[in-house]
């Protein structure tokens, strides 16, 4: 097992138990690597940077919505290998790309790339503005201005498990206008 | 949007998250697809009349337990396909087996009946009953089980399907049986195998378009 591996794997064990600087770092971390991965990829179709970005957060979004489905009694390179290749392929076949990715790469996927300023094509506050009021509320108060969910709940008028199910339906709409998003942009 | 913030964002006040999730939540799917199938056999079809003799308790019993077996390796293969890069749990090839058995059984079944049964032994009353019955009762545990497998991520949409299709087969098989009066190995190899194996087709067709994520 390599020493990346290791520390990832460790890193998403204290995640999953709410460890939010744990987490933030296994994000910042994975998506340098998801970067690289990403942008080696689509070169070979010609597609750019900003295309990388899209994928990369589209990947993150996902790692974030299906991370319970992660069994900590198994490695983490192939579970996110297999997040970041089943994306690519979607993204590629959405976008009317003969999609042909080999497979067997998981180094790759632990590849290198920390321009953590790179920018998607996505508009964050225009994406929030689609949502309904009281899911964009909670999403506001707890994951961008770092309120707790009680402080949300009262500002919303909402019960905190209102709120806690808004953030995660909200974050679930993002990922969807995302992918939809690229749909109509580049097909 | 930059991407350290969208990384900001997702782990602001990130939730603990709970352990054995998707196992959890395809069991749960399963047995109310079992629930449901049998409930619809008894409002449907009703159970054998002759339930009472020791030969109808045995062939019910056997066929049950087929079913079951199927159902059981299916759903352990499932939770796996259901989790992403998964590399524990059992092989597809273990799919296969409680197939292979009872063609076996039917086969030397028949080898040991002279040919002239062999036509109502295979075909029974009831051929196109049983065709009929278990991929209709077999729909609803099927939109159960796929809505289990949504919440999780498979990635191989195909085959997430068809195993899924499987189960609701051989659910549905199960239910099937308590109201089946054909007691002969090779009708249960023939037509329980192939209308489970149809259910599974139908599941791998499907799968891309309901598991998409």
């Amino acid at each position: 097992m390599t020493t990346a591996e290791t520390e990832l794997k460790a890193l998403m064990v204290a995640s999953l138990g709410g460890d939010a600087a744990s987490y933030r770092l296994l994000l910042d971390r994975l998506s340098g690597r998801l970067r690289a991965y990403f942008k080696g990829k689509l070169a070979r179709f010609g597609r750019g940077a900003t295309e990388a970005e899209d994928l990369v957060q589209e990947v993150l979004l996902a790692i974030h919505l299906k991370r319970h489905t992660y069994d900590t009694g198994e490695p983490l390179t192939p579970w996110v290998h297999t997040i970041a290749r089943y994306k690519l392929i979607d993204y590629l076949r959405r976008t009317r790309t003969a999609a042909n990715v080999p497979l067997n790469e998981e180094s790759e996927v632990l590849a290198h790339d920390d321009n953590a300023g790179a920018e998607s094509s996505h508009d964050i506050r225009k994406l929030l503005g689609q949502l309904p009021e009281k899911v964009r509320c909670s999403i506001e108060c707890v994951k961008l201005e770092g309120r707790s969910v009680a402080e949300a709940a009262q500002r919303c008028g909402i019960s905190e498990s209102g709120v806690k199910i808004n953030i995660h339906r909200g974050l679930r709409s993002l990922a969807a206008f995302i992918s939809r998003e690229t749909k109509i942009e580049n097909g | 949007m930059r991407t350290d913030e969208l990384v900001a964002m997702l782990s602001a006040n990130v939730e603990p998250v709970e352990r054995g999730l998707v196992g959890r939540a395809i069991a749960i799917a399963v047995s109310a697809g079992a629930v449901i199938a049998l409930g619809l056999m008894f409002v449907g079809l009703g159970v054998r009349a002759d339930i009472t003799t020791t030969r109808a308790v045995i062939f019910l019993l056997l066929k049950v337990a087929f079913a079951l077996v199927v159902v059981g390796v299916a759903v352990r293969y499932l939770t796996r396909l259901a989790r992403p890069g998964a590399q524990q749990g059992i092989s597809p090839f273990t799919i296969v087996l409680p197939f292979a058995v009872i063609a076996l059984l039917g086969a030397i079944n028949l080898g040991n009946t002279p040919s002239a049964h062999w036509n109502s032994m295979i075909l029974g009353d009831e051929w196109l009953e049983c065709l009929l019955s278990i991929p209709i009762i077999a729909i609803v545990p099927f939109a159960v089980t796929i809505f289990a497998v949504r919440r999780a991520a498979p990635t191989n949409l195909v085959r997430a399907g068809a195993v899924a299709g499987l189960i609701a087969g051989g659910l549905s098989a199960m239910a099937y049986a308590v109201h089946c009066t054909t007691d002969s190995l090779p009708f249960v190899a023939v037509w329980y195998g192939a209308t489970i194996v149809l259910c599974t087709l139908a599941g791998a067709a499907l799968g891309p378009r309901l598991l998409r994520w």
